[in-house]
């Protein structure tokens, strides 16, 4: 099925993919540097791995980034 | 106030400008920034901001000029190697412009002192590289109902977004500090140096549109780039019910640093 993730077009298995997985399928290394947000709105980072992802979803990733001081 | 015939010259390609012309002139000119961190952010904003002559810049920083910052924090120069960076930047801003009065804070902004200094200026300009810092910004300036630019880069890639009261906070988005040593500060992945230009320079634009109130703020939505394929993306961002701080049911109420420093510098 297909899926948006950043506003660009992804395809995954149909069946049982959660934001965790996706994650994990996009080589994100750990969820505490990532906010997700799943059709325009938050999902907290304890239920991850319970939401299962559906055609046309759309996904966003932000990553935490700091500033240039050091 | 009354222009001088210098000051319009000096601001001409401002004054003509139809969203800005003389009243918006005068509203920089009356305008209070703090600019937070005179580092890789922090240097190109203050110099647009002094050279656009917002009147009243305040800069805070604790830390003094290495040699490792020359690659990217271009309002600091050679000779400034172990000078305390608020002065450089201040040097530097009154030989731009002497309309420009430069407040300087050689301190680290604190939750003693966040309130008092913050309460001088019209819109915070965050150019922190730690993150405890970034979220005591983003609570202070919601609890008191200030405005700011948030501003991040890392390697190759930069974010920014504009809160102004009412709308998405920065712990909307992130709820917490990340734990510690997750995230690479740039030290750490290092920044191409021309990345911390565009990203401060747009935290300026947004803090001259703030003051003028001319055109859409970035707020409830961040701005992503990635210089490599130098893509940029404008994603809408709601408010989240859930934000500790802005929330319906708000657990943050008072200011705390929350210690988790970014890495062990
Ligand atoms: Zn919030």
């Amino acid at each position: 099925m297909k899926i948006k993730v950043n506003g660009k077009d992804q395809s995954i298995q149909k069946n049982a993919v959660s934001i965790s997985d996706l994650l994990k399928l996009n080589k994100v290394e750990s969820i505490e540097m990532v906010s997700v947000q799943l059709n325009g709105n938050f999902i907290d980072k304890k239920i991850f791995d319970k939401i299962s992802l559906k055609e046309n979803d759309e996904l966003d990733f932000l990553y935490f980034m700091g500033g240039g001081e050091k | 106030m009354n222009f001088t015939d210098i000051q319009i010259e000096r601001y001409s390609r401002h004054i003509i400008l139809k969203d800005v012309g003389v009243e918006g002139q005068i509203k920089l000119l009356e305008g209070k920034v703090l600019v937070v961190g005179a580092g890789g952010l922090g240097s190109p904003a203050a110099l647009y901001l002094a050279a656009a002559g917002v009147g009243t810049i305040g800069i805070i920083d604790n830390d003094v000029v290495d040699i490792t910052n020359l690659q990217r924090q271009i309002i600091h120069t050679t000779p400034d190697i172990n000078r305390p960076k608020v002065i450089s930047a201040k040097e530097k801003i009154e030989k731009i412009n002497p309309d420009v009065k430069v407040k300087t804070y050689h301190e680290l902004l604190t939750t003693d002192n966040i309130n008092d200094i913050f309460s001088e200026y019209d819109f915070i300009l965050d150019g922190t590289d730690n993150f405890p810092t970034k979220f005591l910004i983003n609570d202070a300036c919601v609890l008191s109902g200030k405005s700011f630019s948030h501003g991040g880069i890392i390697k190759f890639d930069g974010q920014t977004m504009t809160y102004t009261p009412g709308n998405t906070c920065y712990r909307c988005v992130f709820n917490s500090p990340p734990p510690k040593g997750l995230v690479p500060s740039c030290s750490q992945a290092g920044v191409l140096g021309s990345v911390a230009g565009i990203l401060g320079t747009i935290q300026a634009t947004e803090a001259l549109k703030y003051l003028t109130g001319i055109g859409e703020l970035l707020t409830n939505r961040f701005l992503i780039f990635n210089a490599l394929s130098m893509s940029f993306r404008s994603v809408h961002f709601n408010r989240n019910e859930n934000c500790p701080v802005c929330g319906i049911n708000p657990t943050i109420t008072e200011l705390k640093l929350e210690e988790m420093p970014v890495c062990d510098l």
